[in-house]
């Protein structure tokens, strides 16, 4: 909201001087923000003058028209002699006064003014439109005066133009529409400075008549629970709209549109009432207020023809037939509360004007205001929340102000439906402000605070219906008020929204700062610690975490080569997403993690170890909607797990992608490039940050995209595939355009089994006996099992196994390869003999042979 | 070969002389001193003290001489071969601390050879930030509290007083999961854990709830469609709106230094009343000590409770929400928000130990 505090002091009594820091700063503590505070007195410095135009020159042979102008400026120009200055704008004459910027003077944004010669003419000076000088948006021509201005050429022009103000640029939070208008900004501001209110609804309103004006039937009390017009015949259809409310209106934003629509707005922006002028002659018949019929059209003063719902609320011309909606209901002619209708609009040569200032439901212009996405200015006032007692008082004004600046008689009859139900009070205990803010508030100051929004309050029922005295009176414990809000604040309805007033009319600077003491803590669960040292583990081996955003495209799934029955492809879909391009939520995080990759490969860096941390999301297929819930008592158990039941699954995963050398190159020696090892490395590594112990992970073999088939490992624990880690499969590699080789890993971190409680492991002084074995076996059989048939078969001796070499060649055979191990044994209790740790390796190597078919090299 | 039996031989005995035994002394010890290293001083060990060496062949001598002169004799050789023994030792220790200095110049290198071999990785800032904020918390006694992303409409509105017409409902900027009528929306704000929380606690609570949120705003230098809140909730008996200024002192000092305080502003927040946004006073901003907007506050609306089961007329609560993405780029001077998400190793290498 724009307003001019030159406006604001018209009914409110500011000090005059008021520094605006500190008009700012009273606003900002009662709750509304200024957006900014601008001087318009300094936003053009020079001479901007009144100037009248004398002589116009077509020049022609341009590639628009232009004209050159003999503009007198009294003796602002120091010679007395007319301005000659060359202009594009055609809409004036001679005769006409304009605003003149004279050389050496600026214009907002650093537009500075001087003489040259422009299409062949000297030009000194500039004759200036709205936009020009920061006044609005209007660019169509320049700033004529109007006949009402006096001011003479070479009088300064700020104050004929409204430059010599203050503009405030206010944002209204959503509880507050009587903050929407000058009136309840007046009121705001009464309170900060403590100066009186002159309240515009206050002005005397005559009330309804008996007979209307104008036939009008509301069908809808509901959505309409206020109706009131009035009549005024014989306007001059040519009467213009003053100045100062044009100015008012471009500095709110509004376009000037004819004298009767600008007085809507007008008192639209003073009273907060917004209203509608209809041009009676162009309606039929009588006014049908209610719900539309679904299908229903209506051409919206925009041009918009639209299609409305049966919750739409519209004024008809019940003059018009209408098969669709019945008998005598008429054809929508108005988007009620929102926006009217071309067919009935007030036009260049409308004389009868009807104006209407009416009362509708807030949740039913928001829906209407959304399905139409019509966010007029009376919508976003409506929504908030309008005073239903000010409609003719509006009323009242409008036709002041059409009839003493467009002529024509009022109608002695005015209508008012009025099924407005009065205020229920508020219970308020009188010390539950204290008690909910920590601020001493003794119950005379509570009342005096609320008198002071507009509340009406009476002392409530005691509950110390016993002992009504003096004791629970002066404390405020047991005394209950009874608050009655006034009608332009319907956000008060609760006993916490009157404690809100108190505290912020009081100051929020007054709440004392006091630690509240919480009861001890448990610290963080088993899966926040969990989360933190695989963050930690996989930092500290060199990965670095990124933030990838969740959104991705339906191509992802087919680029990482998924199966069509793969369990990732059905994906969380936004039914509005950003980029229509990426609609769907990650169900892996490779696929953003790859992007990132990508990012910085096209940034330079080449070697590159990245890890996140993060939900992906499964939708529940076929979970339907959640059942509707209300907020007036908690939902049962039942009520709300089977609403939970339709939340996507959303487990936090872990992945890792690799590219580049792991092991850099130097001036040591050449680097390590990153592979398929390093991804399973990352995994064990992180089911070792996770504490699940190593003989509880198993690595198998396994062919799963978007992997390598034959360089994918999967991670178990006791048994059950916990993730996937291995080189990327070349056609993946290849359809994200990733270097060769690019190695990837991802865990799910929400299916491993808790952290154990870990045995301590018997630490032996003795010496080890280290026995190195070779085996020689099918290069099929994996490693791993290798390793747990050596485990097995060595006993408890065994304490080690580590595979150092891994050779095949044609001395072995074809499909056949060594590997060797070096075995290391020790007791706990003794030193052993060489004969105890042979007898253990060759038990191991034993197993080794019974299961695998493994033979000692060289043997 | 042995001299025992040798007839006396005056030109051998003459080795016994005081005088040869001072020159071979004098020798042995010129010629220690000549060695340059521990090799070339024991390869004179057996010059001078060995069975060749003047000093043994004299005592061989002494065989040969009358018995009277026996002990003077033998007590002159000794006297020579301990001054040839303590020359050699002393010429031994400094030969052998000259090798070991010698040594230590010939090992020197250059150590400021760049030795980055193992790439140093990162957490990202702001994931150290949420964690040292929740950890903060944990101190006082609070726990950590999460929630899902995408969340029940009824989880992330209505519980908290925002109906569907509601007009805040439309500034949320919501993103919603298709098809319509899911009744699922990405979260617009951690608030949702506060509506999860009590449905799932009994009071007294205090929690703290880290986490990613979302909003459908266009990404630029300062919006992104996803950011992060941290979301603090209390409900116990007695609280009031002090106790939320004490608890926000408290996070803007441990935050933004001992210098740090908030400022309310009057807000509306659905789920709050009465409400605040709250500025904070950081002395070390880049540009200067200034306010900066920080997040929204106030005292949990008594219908929020309802909806949640938590009886309103025996508890109060306060709830207090930031943005963390905001506070990171404040106190580091983050320009563009977008460093935060676009995954540049640059970024969180810089930023990554010590937010």
């Amino acid at each position: 909201m724009r307003v001019s505090v030159s406006w604001l002091r018209e009914y409110v009594d500011l000090p005059a001087d008021l520094p605006t820091g500190d008009l700012e700063q009273a606003l900002v503590d009662l709750g509304i923000e200024v957006e900014s505070v601008v001087d318009l007195a300094e936003t053009v410095t020079g001479q901007l003058v009144v100037g009248e135009v004398r002589e116009i020159e077509e020049l022609t042979g341009f590639k628009k028209p232009i004209r050159f102008c003999r503009v007198d400026v009294g003796a602002a120009n120091g010679t007395g002699e007319p301005q000659e200055i060359v202009c594009g704008a055609r809409n004036f004459a001679p005769g006409d006064r304009v605003v003149v910027i004279l050389p050496g003077g600026v214009l907002p944004g650093g537009f500075a003014i001087g003489a040259r010669k422009t299409y062949g003419h000297n030009s000194a000076g500039m004759i200036c439109s709205a936009k020009e000088l920061g006044l609005g948006d209007d660019h169509s021509g320049i700033i004529v005066l109007g006949s009402d201005v006096t001011a003479k050429p070479g009088d300064d022009a700020r104050p004929v133009v409204g430059l010599d103000d203050v503009v405030l640029d206010l944002e209204i939070t959503p509880d507050r529409g009587y903050a929407l208008s000058l009136r309840g900004l007046a009121r705001e501001l009464s309170h900060a400075f403590d100066v009186p209110l002159r309240d515009p609804a206050l002005a005397p309103a005559p009330g309804g008549t008996g007979t209307p004006p104008y036939p009008v039937e509301v069908r809808d009390t509901v959505g309409c629970d206020r109706f009131t017009a009035r009549l005024v015949r014989g306007v001059d259809p040519t009467a213009p709209t003053p100045s100062w409310m044009q100015q008012r209106l471009v500095t709110a934003g509004i376009r000037s549109i004819s004298l009767p629509v600008d007085i809507t707005n007008y008192v639209m922006l003073e009273l907060g009432q917004p209203m509608h002028a209809f041009d009676a002659d162009r309606i039929a018949g009588p006014l049908v207020v209610r719900r539309a019929e679904a299908g229903e059209k209506l051409t919206t003063l925009d041009g918009v023809n639209r299609v409305l719902t049966a919750d739409d609320m519209v004024i008809c011309d019940a003059g018009l037939p209408n098969a669709l909606a019945g008998e005598g209901a008429g054809v929508p002619i108005s988007l009620a509360a929102v926006m009217g209708g071309e067919t009935s609009e007030v036009v260049a040569g409308t004389t009868t004007v009807l104006f209407e200032a009416a009362h509708w439901d807030p949740a039913m212009v928001g829906r209407t205001a959304r399905r139409h996405k019509l966010f007029s200015e009376a919508a976003k006032r409506w929504e908030r929340g309008v005073d239903p007692a000010v409609a003719l008082v509006a009323l009242e004004r409008a036709v002041r102000l059409l009839t003493e600046h467009g002529g024509g008689t009022p109608s002695a009859e005015i209508l008012d439906i009025d099924h407005v139900r009065p205020r229920t009070p508020i219970s308020l205990p009188a010390d539950l402000p204290t008690r909910r803010v920590g601020v001493e508030y003794p119950p005379a100051r509570v009342v005096a605070l609320l008198e002071r929004v507009g509340c009406t309050v009476a002392q409530g029922a005691d509950r110390l219906s016993e002992d009504p005295g003096a004791v629970g009176v002066a404390s405020g414990v047991g005394t209950v008020l009874s608050v009655t809000p006034p009608t332009w604040r319907p956000d008060l309805t609760d006993p916490a929204d009157l404690v809100e007033e108190v505290v912020r009319l009081d100051g929020y600077d007054r709440v004392p700062s006091v630690l509240p003491t919480a009861p001890p803590g448990r610290g963080l669960t088993p899966r926040q610690r969990r989360r933190r040292a695989v963050a930690g583990s996989l930092a500290e081996r060199g990965y670095v975490e990124v933030l990838a955003h969740p959104f991705v495209s339906p191509e992802l799934a087919d680029q990482l080569g998924l199966p069509a029955d793969d369990p990732r492809r059905p994906a969380v879909r936004l039914a509005n997403p950003l980029s229509e391009e990426e609609p769907l939520l990650r169900t892996m995080l490779l696929g953003p993690l790859l992007g990132i990759l990508k990012r910085n490969l096209g940034r330079g860096h080449r070697d590159l170890a990245l890890y996140e941390i993060g939900a992906v999301f499964h939708p529940r297929l076929g979970a339907g909607s959640p059942p509707a819930m209300g907020v007036d008592r908690r939902p049962t158990d039942e009520e709300f797990a089977a609403a939970d039941a339709v939340v996507p699954a959303q487990p936090v995963h872990v992945a890792v992608v690799l590219s580049g050398d792991l092991d850099p190159a130097g001036w040591w020696g050449a680097g390590r490039p990153a592979g398929w090892a390093d991804a399973i490395e990352a995994a064990r590594d992180v089911l070792a940050a996770a504490g699940i112990p190593d003989e509880r992970v198993e690595v198998r073999a396994a062919e799963y995209a978007p992997w390598h088939p034959g360089r994918c490992a999967e991670l178990r624990v006791d048994g059950s595939v916990v993730g996937h880690a291995g080189e990327l499969h070349p056609v993946v590699v290849a359809a994200l355009e990733l270097p060769r080789r690019t190695s990837a890993m991802e865990l799910n971190l929400d299916t491993l089994p808790p952290t154990p409680v870990t045995p301590a492991p018997t630490v032996s002084g003795f010496p080890p006996a280290l026995i190195d074995v070779a085996l020689v076996l099918d290069e099929s059989v994996p490693a791993e099992q290798v390793r747990r048939a050596l485990e097995a078969g060595a006993g408890e001796l065994l304490e080690d196994v580590r595979l150092f070499d891994v050779y095949s060649g044609a001395q072995l055979g074809p499909g056949r390869r060594s590997l060797a191990y070096k075995l290391t044994f020790r007791a706990p209790d003794r030193t052993l003999t060489v004969e105890e740790a042979v007898a253990a390796r060759d038990a191991a190597v034993a197993v080794a042979a019974e299961r695998l078919g493994a033979t000692l090299r060289g043997a | 070969m042995s001299y025992r039996n040798d007839p006396y031989d005056p030109k051998q005995v003459a080795l016994l002389d005081p005088a040869a035994l001072a020159e071979a002394v004098a020798d042995a010890t010129k010629a220690f001193e000549a060695a340059a290293d521990p090799d070339a001083l024991t390869a004179l060990r057996s010059v001078h003290l060995g069975d060749r060496s003047p000093v043994s062949l004299a005592r061989r001598e002494i065989g040969a001489l009358p018995p009277a002169a026996k002990s003077d004799a033998g007590k002159r050789v000794n006297e020579a071969r301990r001054a040839i023994e303590s020359a050699y030792a002393e010429r031994a220790e400094v030969v052998e601390r000259e090798q070991a200095e010698r040594v230590l110049v010939e090992e020197r290198v250059d150590v400021t050879l760049p030795y980055d071999r193992r790439p140093r990785g990162a957490r990202h800032p702001l994931s150290t930030l949420m964690e040292s904020i929740s950890d903060l918390f944990v101190g006082m006694g609070y726990e950590v509290a999460e929630g899902p992303e995408v969340d029940l409409e009824w989880v992330n509105f209505d519980a908290l007083n925002i109906p569907a017409d509601h007009p805040a409902r439309g500034l949320m900027d919501t993103f919603h999961i298709a098809p319509e009528g899911s009744g699922l929306v990405l979260r617009t704000h951690t608030s949702t854990v506060q509506t999860r929380t009590m449905l799932s606690r009994k009071p007294p609570i205090y929690v703290i709830v880290p986490g990613r949120v979302y909003r459908t705003d266009e990404i630029d230098a300062t919006h992104s469609p996803v950011f992060h809140q941290a979301e603090g909730l209390v409900v116990d008996k007695g609280i009031t709106m002090a106790h939320l200024r004490g608890t926000l002192d408290h996070f803007a000092r441990a935050m933004f230094g001992p210098e740090a305080k908030t400022r309310w502003r009057p807000h509306y927040f659905p789920f709050t009343e009465p409400s605040a946004e709250f500025d904070v006073w950081f002395p070390e901003h880049r540009d200067g000590p200034q306010w900066v907007e920080w997040g929204g506050c106030g005292m949990v609306n008594p219908r929020v409770l309802r909806a949640c089961g938590v009886d309103p007329e025996v508890y109060s609560g306060f709830a207090f929400g930031m943005g963390i993405d905001r506070t990171l780029m404040v106190r580091h001077g983050v320009s563009d928000i977008r460093h935060l998400f676009e995954g540049d190793v640059r970024f969180s290498r810089a930023l990554g130990t010590g937010a």
